[in-house]
């Protein structure tokens, strides 16, 4: 285990708390390393890495809606290669490719280099459109124009509470439905 | 959407989740309610019981069933965390299966061959295996649920083992009013209970479990 896993699964057990910045510092280091990753198999495999920003993104909302399934006493490597290798292989089911796809192949994760610009993405995009409309103003409004839940819930005129289960529901309807999307 | 900013919102919903663990006590505890709801509506314990349990035969089944149940609450956990090997527990298996072995080369040793088939047919073989299955259903019901929250890589394998878990539950409360005391009673009725869970716990998992 290296410095890197050590420090991710510190600040995994600190996110499993409830600390927010914890939580967004390790999703802003991993999400790198899965786009590495990700693209390096895709090239592999002959597939467009245009589409790898979509995995990393199907990845990310796995981690999250799943983190309760990691164990500070277990490595974070193994779960977080598992994660991703299977999204990958959804990802490319979906497109009709077979996918045989060794969970070996994503050993080098956690070696991954830090820093990797995100591409574009269009999966989690359309999808996010079909969702209901609290929903999706509620993700917009927290993701993308940075809003706090608490301006959030006075501009929509909604509880706190409300918005936060809107915006947890949002995501677990938005992993489902890219599931779904054959 | 951009990462960055998907990410931005996944941290804003950075709230404490139950565990596997405690969220698989909850909805088991729901399940075994259900269970027992429906053994008192339908069944009652046999005459004698707890003293019962003093006898060999009586214990085996709780024995095998309720260390079957064990094992299945372990394997499934293990086979719904996403990186974690079941394999090596699955040697786990051979508790319940070799005090049942145990109990049937006693019972094949000590009694007459011509009791064998009789105490193999039983009185209620039918019913123990309806029973079984009804009293697992809710059990079963509840388990998927909980898993569902897991991320199972194999997610028939992960059903299977909450219909183990299920049939095992089930058996347990069917052997309170069970009168067929003989191991190989145990081994075909019980078993062909459990391993009818099981697989449905397999199908119905290979839909409801993949994330």
């Amino acid at each position: 285990m290296d410095d890197r896993e050590r420090r991710w699964m510190q600040l995994m057990q600190a996110a499993l708390a409830g600390d927010q910045p914890s939580y967004e510092r390790l999703l802003r280091e991993i999400a790198p390393a899965i786009r590495s990753v990700v693209e390096r198999r895709l090239r592999q495999m002959g597939a467009p890495t245009g589409e790898s920003e979509d995995v990393v993104q199907e990845t990310l909302l796995a981690v999250h809606l799943k983190r309760h399934t990691w164990r500070p006493s277990d490595p974070l490597g193994p779960w977080l290669r598992t994660i991703a290798r299977n999204k990958l292989v959804d990802h490319l089911r979906r497109r009709g490719r077979r996918a045989e796809v060794p969970v070996e192949d994503f050993a080098d994760l956690l070696a991954a280099p830090e820093e990797r610009p995100s591409t574009e993405a269009d999966d989690v995009e359309r999808h996010l459109a079909l969702l209901p409309d609290k929903q999706r103003s509620v993700i917009r409004s927290i993701a993308v124009e940075g809003a706090s839940v608490g301006e959030t819930a006075e501009r929509m005129r909604m509880t706190p509470g409300a918005v936060r289960v809107a915006l947890h529901r949002a995501f677990a309807s938005l992993s489902a439905r890219l599931k779904a999307d054959e | 959407m951009k990462t960055d900013d998907l990410i931005r919102g996944l941290a804003a919903d950075a709230q404490r989740q139950r565990s596997l663990e405690s969220g698989l006590a909850l909805a088991l505890a729901a399940g075994l309610a259900g269970a027992v709801a429906l053994f008192a509506m339908i069944l009652s314990p046999r005459a004698g019981m707890p003293g019962l349990l003093m006898e060999p035969r009586v214990l085996m089944k709780f024995v095998v069933s309720l260390s079957l149940a064990a094992v299945s609450v372990w394997l499934a956990l293990r086979l719904a965390r996403p990186g974690a090997d079941a394999r090596p527990l699955a040697w786990a298996l051979a508790v319940p299966g070799s005090v049942l072995a145990v109990g049937v080369a006693a019972e094949l040793l000590v009694t007459p061959a011509q009791g064998w088939m009789p105490g193999l047919v039983g009185h209620n073989a039918v019913y123990c295996l309806s029973l079984v299955t009804l009293m697992g259903a809710p059990v079963l019901a509840a388990a998927l649920f909980a898993l569902k929250r897991g991320a199972p890589e194999h997610p028939a394998w992960a059903g299977a083992a909450g219909g183990a878990l299920a049939g095992s539950l089930g058996a347990a409360l069917y052997a309170l009013h069970c009168v067929d005391d003989s191991p190989l009673f145990v081994l075909t009725w019980y078993g062909l209970a459990i391993g009818f869970m099981t697989a449905a716990g397999a199908l119905i998992g290979r839909r409801t479990l993949s994330w």
